[in-house]
């Protein structure tokens, strides 16, 4: 129940939001490391997770990533025409899909199917006290419920990740051979000679983070929501703009760091 | 106080009482819910709780469970302080308590098996023996809704709920039933049936119950002894008789004679 101390401003009511958001989050994920590294450790629970949040979103990610392949090189071809660059088409669309495309447009995704989900799914267990039966039950919900997810996220980003780069190189390819011919070995040939490590490993080292955002704003919203069906509402859709922001920004953090090492 | 009536009957004291409570506290900001509540709930009472709304009665039996922390006082539930457990301990104290929610509170994402399975699965004293299959299928007999093992929450009307909400909260063999306005918003043929089904639990049993109600029948089918809360304290206490026969004005209001 809210007091006069509570209401009381510091800065003003969107900074002190702003800052309450983000001791929140920070407390959450202090409690994630201390709670999850503790036994009993719940594995039925997360590979369940990992099926609901990982497996469950492969033909929504597959799908955009394909038609993403297709649509990029579709755009880039006369572009790439004009300066006398079409042979480059093949390592151009596997650079931008494995740096950028491919593990930003997963993580947003993602940010909008799971995170939302898990903030509304968290959200309406606490307001029809699901979690206080969970906890009266002798479980640990925080454990149970929190920590299974976002591990699961964590873990299922980069598989994510991984696939979506496949198909939307094969959408480049499918891309590709609208106008042209493009032979699938010499396609693939040009697309892993263009790659190096420097760009498949700081890409996909940041989609752990991706993927640990998303849970953890999920699950901190959801598990914090208050004033009923009215709260999980605005849980599930908080959720979704606080992820794709962090993500964000965790993006543009991991591409200064790989730039700051000389790797870009 | 002086308008306590304090009287318990038909119960077989033992020498420690299932829950003791002693000068319990709980506020929210600066909205005081329990004051100086004090009670003692012997092994095998069942003790009603009734109260206008909003007084604080959830509050106090989510404090005996340790969902919520009280601010000051004491509180022994099965001889153990719960200020002082773990949460190891705690966990394992919740095990031999069964908790019946107002909402039923059913994990609408199972089935009425995987509800049911879930305390069994998460028991960790090993106290159940035999299939777990056999143990969800008594406890279902035990509600009368053998047949309702896969359906899903959402398929059940409000009295089913109530009673697989009932079932879950007892699968574990508990010493001690709390119970949250477990016939609220259910017709009254349904609440008796509830009534009912409690009692015959609760001999089956033999379990000590806390039963949070504003369903005066209830009270009067169920209670060994029924306590008013007002204002923070256990303003009164006695049998349905009692209080039915007092002259104190709030109580005479409350049961709207």
């Amino acid at each position: 129940m809210a007091t006069s101390q509570d209401t009381k401003t510091v800065f003003s009511k969107a900074l002190d939001e702003f800052f309450y958001g983000m001791a929140e989050l920070a407390g959450f994920s202090v409690n994630v490391f201390k709670e999850g590294i503790k036994p009993p450790y719940e594995f039925k629970e997360v590979l369940n997770q990992c099926y609901e949040i990982g497996i469950k979103s492969f033909v929504l990610v597959g799908v955009t990533a394909f038609i993403l392949g297709l649509v990029l090189v579709m755009q880039s071809r006369p572009t790439m025409i004009e300066f006398g660059a079409g042979s480059y088409l093949p390592a151009m669309s596997s650079i931008s899909i494995v740096r950028e495309i491919g593990p930003l447009v997963t993580a947003l995704i993602c940010a909008g199917k799971i995170g939302s989900g898990i903030s509304a799914e968290l959200g309406s267990m606490k307001v029809t006290e699901q979690i206080d039966a969970m906890e009266v039950s002798g479980t640990n919900p925080f454990k149970y419920l929190v920590a299974t997810r976002i591990l699961a996220t964590t873990l299922m980003i980069p598989i994510l990740t991984v696939y979506a780069d496949f198909i939307s190189l094969i959408g480049a390819l499918t891309g590709s051979n609208i106008k042209d011919d493009v032979n699938v070995h010499f396609y693939f040939n040009r697309v892993f000679e263009a790659l190096h490590y420097t760009d498949v490993i700081p890409s996909f080292t940041k989609t752990f983070f991706f993927g640990f955002t998303i849970g953890l704003v999920g699950c901190t919203k959801g598990y914090n929501s208050k004033k009923g069906t009215e709260g999980v509402g605005k849980a599930a859709n908080v959720s979704v703009v606080v992820s794709m922001v962090g993500v964000i920004i965790i993006d543009m953090v991991v591409t200064q760091i790989t730039s700051m090492l000389g790797y870009l | 106080m002086d308008t306590a009536l304090n009287i318990a009957q038909g119960v077989s004291v033992a020498a420690q009482p299932a829950i003791e409570i002693a000068h319990l506290r709980k506020a929210f900001g600066s909205n005081v819910v329990l004051r100086d509540f004090n009670l003692t709930v012997q092994n095998g009472e069942n003790v009603v709780v009734m109260g206008k709304s909003g007084i604080g009665k959830t509050i106090l039996i989510k404090c005996i469970i340790g969902l919520i922390k009280p601010d000051g006082g004491t509180l022994r539930v099965l001889g153990k302080d719960i200020s002082t457990l773990n949460h190891r301990d705690l966990d394992e104290l919740r095990m031999r308590i069964g908790f019946v929610f107002q909402s039923s509170a059913l994990y609408d994402s199972m089935t009425v098996r995987e509800n049911l399975e879930f305390p069994l699965r998460r028991d960790r004293r090993n106290k159940i023996s035999g299939n777990i299959e056999d143990h969800v299928r008594e406890a279902l007999r035990n509600v009368g809704l053998e047949n309702a093992i896969d359906l899903m929450p959402s398929e059940l009307s409000g009295g089913m709920r109530k009673r697989i909400g009932i079932a879950r909260g007892l699968i574990l063999n508990p010493e001690i039933v709390l119970y949250d306005e477990p016939t609220t918003g259910l017709d009254p043929i349904t609440s008796e049936e509830i009534t009912h089904l409690i009692l015959e639990l609760q001999k089956k049993y033999k379990t000590t119950s806390i039963i949070i109600t504003h369903d005066i029948d209830l009270a009067r089918e169920t209670a060994n002894r029924i306590v008013f809360l007002t204002n923070g304290i256990a303003y009164m206490q006695g049998t349905y008789d009692e209080l039915m026969n007092t002259t104190d004005p709030e109580i005479k209001h409350f049961f709207k004679r």
